[in-house]
């Protein structure tokens, strides 16, 4: 079931690679296929059991065991939630891909290997061929900003890839560690997500460790670097300050098709991993290392805000936006790891904090691609300016435009009613009593948040008109029709965010509990 | 049967010397390359895990207890299987060699050969005569038929040419030579009746004696398996040979060092990397000496390459680089070091190969040119797209992306490394990471230059079918072992706990 | 059969050492059949019948010598020494005879001389005075049969006389010779004096003692000389060049092959034999005196003067005369183990040099019609006569020491010897500097093959037309190289490994 849907959009790709002579059939067939493929991570959406707390439609096979290698998938309240997310995000990306007559068959095809490595990164349950999606992800999205951005798309698509590659080196140089110190005579050591999670959870981990690895006179040191080492793997991605610096350039220079690829679905692999890596499996450490993982949330949500507010150009700011609004989620899964010893009460906040965390992935890859969407849209029509600058009065010439993007903006903002507000609130409603402090300096991003979007709200939608767009067109119908269901969708999560939270809550009281369990050495 | 594999090889290069017509020639030499893998294909389909499959055994010099002995373990087989994709290859992409091409076919097949023959034999005596055999085709291929970079003409390419062929040639048999004493040496110490490897693995040398041959014969060997610092035949050989040379050397004719290292250095005198007994500068045994050096190699070559103007260059580095993580996976002593290193044997070949056949053969016979700085305004992403998309999965493969047979060998050399030489790690992680900055600096030099304004794209010849068949064929066996790493993993293994490695078994092992 | 033989101290038995010279007898008639054939019969015909008329009857006779050769006495020993046979000698003889005839047909195609029943019967002189050099261990006869050896070289050296550099090559080679032989029979004559013998054996039994006697250190030191001339080693090589270069090819191809497996053979007896018990040690910190420590110098100086000057040659047949020294230096090292196993491989190594050598030089020779004498006037040979080429690419590379052919095959036995020689790899230091050397000698031997296989020809030039005889003469040559090297057992079951 979940080798089908990851292999569906590859076949999807590889199909559209042999008709990418013809753009017209290569878009029709792209579509087809990410439909499809919205259509089978719905059915897995439907299928997922909510009251099952652990991994669910698993697979398992040899593959080479004996270098520990099995093929392992699986998903839980998380992973499908993803699945549905990036599904969406892809097909709304191809939507807007339909009129860019620069885009032709090839891009098409690579959209849809990257959607395959979504789907991969979110179902692999072993770190090998985990790995080999999560870099597979990035070889498309690397040739996206690099042959079909804009002017400074050489340098972007280089730092893009570079930085990345950095992360992933030394991920995979953590978790070869974590395979040698598993290890044992006659057992090859392992590296399914699942089984370390269950090992560090024993405490079998740190005696591992304790055995084969013992560099600087200490396990916990050399469990701290291992974790220091995955954390930059996914920190990069995600990404958070100070590793976030090759994103704005990314974003801006992609073309706006790609960076709702980008930042609507690849940033979550970032946060997943989080989630999927280092909460289970070094939960310890990461409460060890609270205190630096705090300021760099908080650095994350807060400095950001700042920048967003500096910048002249709609999509840096965005793209700024989009780091603040990751940084929410990075505050979330930082204080579900703090040491709460067995208070009850405290439990229950983490269960929040996750809760939140998990509704603002979905909430922001939906918003954030909404945004630029719409961003797309205004560059077509004004023939690529997109300073915060160039605008004004946009309100009065295209209104139906500046409704749905008020719209989007209002839903990042985090207005209660659409979809950002239950997620963020979650957030702070837990990090409030396990973090007081952090939490209380993050507000300070809320409301930079705040300064900035309604900056932009103020400059490009309100005041004079700029009587260089007096005869900018509207919305077409089409594009309404296309956008409305997103829209409505943000709208829905804002009023009944239930439709997520009960699909994850038996996830998230799963990662508390063992969580708990883990804490106990 | 595996034997064939030599036999066809030699007479398909008789045959090819004698065809009456280039057409013909080109032919033979693909039948013969195609019907050795397809020994080497229906050996490995036959093989049982752990088989030592003795081919043949007749005394041969009796007198000197020397016998004609070839077998298969499956580390042989293993790389009698990469011989015989990249021959088939090499010879694909040889189609448009026009000058006096029933020679080069009889050269090539020559080299292929005597590469088979080394990595069939299992008597030291018949490896050393083919691998000696091996060195002189390598020398006239790149003479007659070498590539030199744009701009030299004449007396000056041809000297190029020639100083980089016998540049390769002399650092050959250097190294050969001390082989050669090295093998003299434990012949005549061990009694002077058997060559083979079974008598020689199981006598037992004094430790004194083999702390000494270790280091004189794995250097032997080491200088064709591009270990730094006498790595330096490598690139300018690498660059000036003609697409199938360059293929051969890089992709088969270096592991015939690392084989050897492996299966004479390592497996006849393993005392030797036992420990001296005291420190200098840190090292402790040859076994640090050497890892050191593979390391080193690993940085150097990356870091060389990102420099390099010239497109072969980059990739001649990219050889030493990717090299040293076999030589390092060796010096692991551990199996799942050793086992990386084949793979990384079997997996650089044909990545290597693939590069080479990009470079050499669609770019360069196309353009003319290898300068990076020249190659980007030619807009060769839209010149020659399977170019490109070639090179693209060839770069993946090369950095080690998940997926492709690269990554699994690297890793199973990384996890030995955290193993053996903990510290090391590190220092290989910013190899792999240097080796992802030249790669991807060359991949966008070389293809998505900006474009010259006013200057239209160059329209170039298409990619030929013989072209697309042999990228195919290096693509699907990277991606086939990268999948599926078990069709090997599974022949080395075993082959790891057999009685010829027990030397190697001891300590660290696991 | 040889046991009663082996009285004749005082007596000689003539009919049996007639039945016994018969192989020499033959050979030494068939000159004197073909030198009157030619003065008489022939005296009107051209030069292509009389070489043809010969050639025939030289190979012919030799051919019955080496049938003789093959069925004669196994083992004998007649009058001091003066004649000693062993299944070894024969072997050696047979080679002798054998290279004598690929030397003859390979001269069928000479056209500096007019004189071709004298040229072709010194041929066959010279391998008289090489089969008695071989077959005995008498000092005596041993500087006798030398003298009759290289006054036939001389004269053959100094054959073409139309061209000075032939008669100038005779003339220092005479000179040189003519030292050396002062030299040698100077050294004889004080072992003579030392032991009061002229029979190897009895030489050795009589100098066996403790201590060396200065007088036969003296003796031992002019003996290396002597014969350091006569197998071209440094630093007594200085004639080799120019006599390679100045004479005839064949000549030089005759001088460079069968008269250095006599020297080396004899030169082997004499010190093996002759000397067994002032062997002294050339061992790395185990260092005796005697020849042994000396011949390490002299071999040492030879590998690394002979190959190292070769590099520098532009001429191709100064570069074959050099690489001849350097090989003269690997042969030393067969002495120099002093074992049975050391003699076994000076003897291959040696036998299938002479056949690379001879082959070389047969090649040349063809080439001379060309005008060729430059390593660059090889310069695309390929292309002009790919099988000439091919055979020439066996030659060097089998000099070169390159498997599977049969260069290689010696130099992996003769180092094996060395090493085996000493306990403890006392003389491994030779053994590297040999193959150091050797990877030396590729460089120059790939130069010559570039020009041939790489270099590309004058744009006019055409195919090289060789006569039939000179053609499957060197293939021959090749085959032999080839089948050695493929097969050293066929070789090495006659020398008795």
């Amino acid at each position: 079931m979940i080798t089908l849907l990851t292999l569906f959009p590859l076949v999807g790709g590889l199909v559209v690679l042999a008709l990418a002579a013809s753009r017209d059939l290569a878009r029709v067939m792209a579509v087809v296929f990410a439909t499809g493929s919205l259509v089978l991570a719905g059915l897995s959406w439907y299928a997922l059991n909510p009251a099952h707390p652990g991994m669910q439609f698993e697979e398992w096979h040899a593959w080479a065991p004996s270098l520990g290698i099995w093929y392992h998938v699986g998903v839980d309240g998380l992973g499908v939630l993803m699945l549905v997310l990036s599904a969406m995000v892809v097909l709304m990306s191809l939507a807007v891909s339909w009129r860019n007559e620069k885009q032709g068959g090839v891009y098409f095809a690579l959209v849809l290997f990257l959607e395959a490595g979504l789907f991969g990164t979110f179902t692999a349950l072993n770190f090998i061929h985990w790995f080999v999606y999560w870099e597979l992800s990035l070889i498309p999205a690397f040739f996206m900003v690099r042959l079909w951005g804009g002017k400074g798309r050489a340098k972007a698509a280089a730092q893009f890839f570079l930085y990345t590659m950095v992360g992933s080196v030394a991920l995979m140089l953590a978790f070869l560690a974590l395979f040698q110190a598993t290890s044992t005579a006659g057992h090859p050591g392992t590296f399914d997500f699942v089984e370390l999670a269950q090992l560090a959870q024993s405490g079998g981990l740190s005696t591992a460790l304790a055995q084969n690895l013992h560099w600087f006179g200490s396990s916990e040191h050399t469990a701290m670097l291992l974790f220091w080492a995955a954390f930059l793997g996914f920190a990069v991605k995600t990404p958070v300050v100070p590793f976030h610096t090759w994103l704005p350039s990314a974003y801006a220079e992609a073309s706006s098709e790609t960076t709702m690829l980008l930042t609507g679905a690849m940033s979550k692999m970032g946060v997943y991993g989080f989630l999927r890596v280092l909460l289970p499996i070094f939960p310890h450490q990461m409460q060890q290392a609270m205190k630096p993982l705090l300021w760099m949330a908080v650095a994350t949500i807060v400095l950001p805000a700042f920048a967003a507010w500096a910048q002249k150009d709609l999509k840096r700011t965005f793209a700024y936006s989009s780091i603040n609004h990751l940084g929410y989620c990075v505050l979330g899964v930082c204080v579900a790891a703090q040491l709460t010893g067995a208070d009850a009460g405290l439990a229950q906040e983490k269960a929040a904090a996750l809760t939140g965390v998990l509704l603002q992935m979905f909430s922001h890859g939906l918003t954030a691609a909404a945004l630029f969407w719409l961003i797309a849209l205004l560059e077509r029509r004004s023939g690529g300016l997109r300073g915060i600058d160039d605008f004004g009065g946009l309100r009065k010439i295209v209104p139906v435009f500046s409704g749905l993007m008020g719209i989007a903006i209002f839903a990042s903002l985090g207005l209660p009613g659409l979809n950002g507000f239950p997620a963020e609130f979650l957030i702070f409603k837990g990090a409030f009593p396990l973090a007081p402090w952090a939490s209380s300096v993050s507000v300070l991003g809320l409301l930079m948040t705040a300064v900035f979007l309604l900056t932009v709200i103020q400059k490009v939608f309100s005041g004079p008109v700029n009587p260089k767009w007096e005869a900018m067109p509207d919305l077409t119908v089409t594009e309404r029709l296309a956008l409305a269901p997103v829209l409505l969708l943000m709208l829905v999560l804002g009023l009944y965010p239930q439709l997520i939270t009960g699909m994850v809550h038996s996830t998230v009281t799963q990662w508390v509990l063992s969580m708990s369990a883990g804490m106990k050495f | 049967m595996l034997a064939w594999t030599i036999y066809v090889s030699f007479i398909g290069a008789l045959l090819a010397r004698l065809s009456p017509s280039k057409g013909l020639a080109r032919l033979v030499a693909l039948t013969t390359a195609v019907v050795s893998l397809g020994i080497g294909l229906v050996a490995f389909h036959h093989w049982q895990p752990g088989e030592l499959l003795t081919v043949t055994r007749v005394a041969w010099i009796p007198q000197l207890g020397i016998s004609y002995h070839l077998a298969a373990d499956g580390i042989s087989l293993t790389l009698v299987l990469l011989t015989g994709i990249a021959a088939t290859a090499g010879i694909l992409f040889s189609w448009n060699i026009e000058k006096r091409t029933q020679e080069f076919f009889a050269f090539y097949l020559v080299l292929i050969g005597g590469v088979y023959g080394v990595f069939l034999s299992f008597d030291l005596f018949l490896l050393f005569v083919f691998y000696e055999i091996a060195i002189i085709p390598k020398y006239f291929l790149i003479a007659i038929w070498g590539s030199v970079p744009k701009g030299a003409t004449g007396e000056n390419a041809g000297s190029l040419r020639e100083y980089a062929a016998m540049k390769l040639a002399l650092y050959s048999f250097a190294g050969s030579a001390l082989v050669l004493a090295g093998m003299v040496a434990a012949w005549v110490a061990s009694g002077g009746h058997s060559m083979s490897f079974e008598a020689l693995a199981a006598f037992p040398f004094s430790a004194h004696f083999e702390m000494l041959m270790f280091p004189l014969v794995f250097v032997g060997f080491a200088v064709l398996a591009g270990m730094w610092p006498f790595h330096t035949w490598a690139p300018t050989g690498h660059a000036a040979a003609p697409t199938a040379a360059s293929m051969l050397l890089a992709g088969v004719v270096m592991k015939l060092g690392a084989y050897g290292c492996l299966r004479v250095a390592m497996m006849l005198f393993p005392a030797g990397m036992d420990p001296w007994g005291f420190h200098v500068l840190g090292l402790g045994s040859w076994r640090d000496v050497f890892a050191l050096l593979a390391l080193i190699g690993i940085v150097y070559g990356a870091s060389v390459a990102l420099v390099q103007r010239d497109f072969k260059f980059v990739i001649g580095y990219s050889s030493v680089s990717h090299m040293g993580f076999v030589l390092l996976g060796l010096m692991t002593l551990t199996q799942i070091g050793l086992d990386g290193a084949v793979l990384q044997m079997f997996s650089h070949g044909v990545i290597a190969g693939l590069l080479f056949a990009v470079v050499g053969r669609m770019v360069y016979d196309r353009t003319h040119t290898r300068d990076l700085n020249e190659l980007g305004p030619m807009q060769l992403a839209h010149a020659i797209p399977f170019a490109a998309v070639t090179f693209i999965l060839a770069a993946m493969a090369s950095i080690g992306l998940p997926g492709f047979s690269g990554f699994i060998a690297e890793f199973q050399v990384l996890i030995g490394t955290w193993r053996a030489f903990a510290w090391m790690i590190v220092i290989a992680g910013i190899g792999i990471l240097v080796g992802i900055a030249f790669t991807w600096r060359a991949l966008t030099k070389a293809f998505f230059g900006e474009p010259t304004p006013g200057l239209a794209a160059h329209a170039l010849p298409p990619i030929t079918f013989p072209e697309k068949l042999g990228a195919l064929l290096l693509l699907v066996s990277t991606l086939t072992v990268g999948l599926y790493p078990r069709i090997l993993t599974d022949l080395i293994l075993p082959t790891l706990q057999s009685p010829l490695f027990e030397g190697l078994r001891r300590g660290a092992w696991r | 059969m040889s046991a009663d033989l082996n009285l004749g101290l005082s007596a000689v038995n003539y009919a049996e050492l007639l039945r016994l010279t018969l192989p020499e007898i033959t050979v030494a008639l068939a000159g004197l059949l073909l030198l009157t054939t030619d003065i008489t019969a022939l005296r009107k015909c051209t030069l292509k019948t009389r070489l043809g008329v010969g050639a025939l009857i030289a190979s012919v006779g030799c051919l019955v010598s080496i049938h003789m050769l093959k069925s004669a006495a196994v083992e004998a020993h007649l009058a001091d020494g003066m004649f000693v046979v062993t299944p070894l000698t024969r072997v050696v003889q047979m080679t002798l005879v054998a290279l004598a005839i690929l030397t003859v047909l390979l001269s069928t195609s000479v056209r500096f001389t007019n004189s071709v029943g004298e040229y072709l019967a010194l041929i066959l002189f010279a391998t008289v005075a090489m089969m008695f050099l071989v077959a005995t261990q008498n000092l005596l006869l041993i500087f006798v049969a030398l003298e009759f050896l290289s006054l036939s070289l001389y004269v053959l050296t100094g054959f073409d006389k139309r061209s000075r550099q032939s008669a100038e090559a005779a003339l220092k080679y005479f000179l040189f010779g003519g030292m050396s032989a002062g030299f040698l029979l100077f050294g004889m004559s004080l072992l003579y004096g030392v032991s009061g013998s002229i029979e190897l054996p009895q030489i050795a039994a009589a100098v066996s003692g403790p201590t060396l006697d200065p007088l036969l250190l003296v003796a031992i030191v002019m003996v290396a000389i002597g014969f350091g001339f006569k197998v071209a080693a440094a630093p007594f090589h200085l004639w080799a060049p120019d006599a390679y270069q100045g004479a005839p090819t064949v000549s030089a191809g005759f001088i460079a092959s069968s008269s250095k497996v006599a020297s080396f053979f004899v030169f082997g007896q004499v010190v093996t034999v002759g000397l067994a018990t002032a062997a002294g040690h050339g061992a790395y910190g185990a260092y005796a005196p005697g020849w042994v420590p000396i011949l390490c110098v002299i071999a040492a100086l030879s590998m690394v003067v002979g190959n190292l000057a070769a590099i520098a040659q532009t001429s191709a047949r100064r570069l074959l005369a050099y690489s001849a020294i350097g090989h003269a230096g690997y042969m030393l090292l067969g002495l120099i183990a002093h074992t049975p196993m050391g003699t076994t491989a000076l003897i291959y190594y040696v036998i299938t040099y002479a056949v690379a050598s001879l082959g070389a030089f047969g090649v040349l020779g063809a080439l001379e019609a060309e005008g060729v004498d430059k390593i660059a006037d090889l310069a695309g040979l390929s292309r002009r006569a790919p099988g000439l080429s091919l055979c020439m690419l066996i030659f060097l590379l089998s000099l070169a020491g390159i498997p599977p052919l049969a260069g290689f095959f010696g130099k992996f036995y003769i180092f094996a010897a060395v090493v085996d020689a000493e306990p403890h790899l006392g003389l491994l230091w030779l053994v590297v500097l040999a193959v150091a050397m050797s990877a030396v000698s590729l460089y120059y031997y790939l130069r010559v093959l570039k020009q041939i296989y790489v270099a590309e020809g004058a744009a006019d030039a055409v195919a090289i037309d060789v006569p039939l005889v000179t053609r499957v003469t060197i293939w021959v040559l090749a085959a032999l190289v080839v089948l050695l090297g493929c097969v050293p057992a066929l070789l090495l079951r006659l020398i008795g490994a």
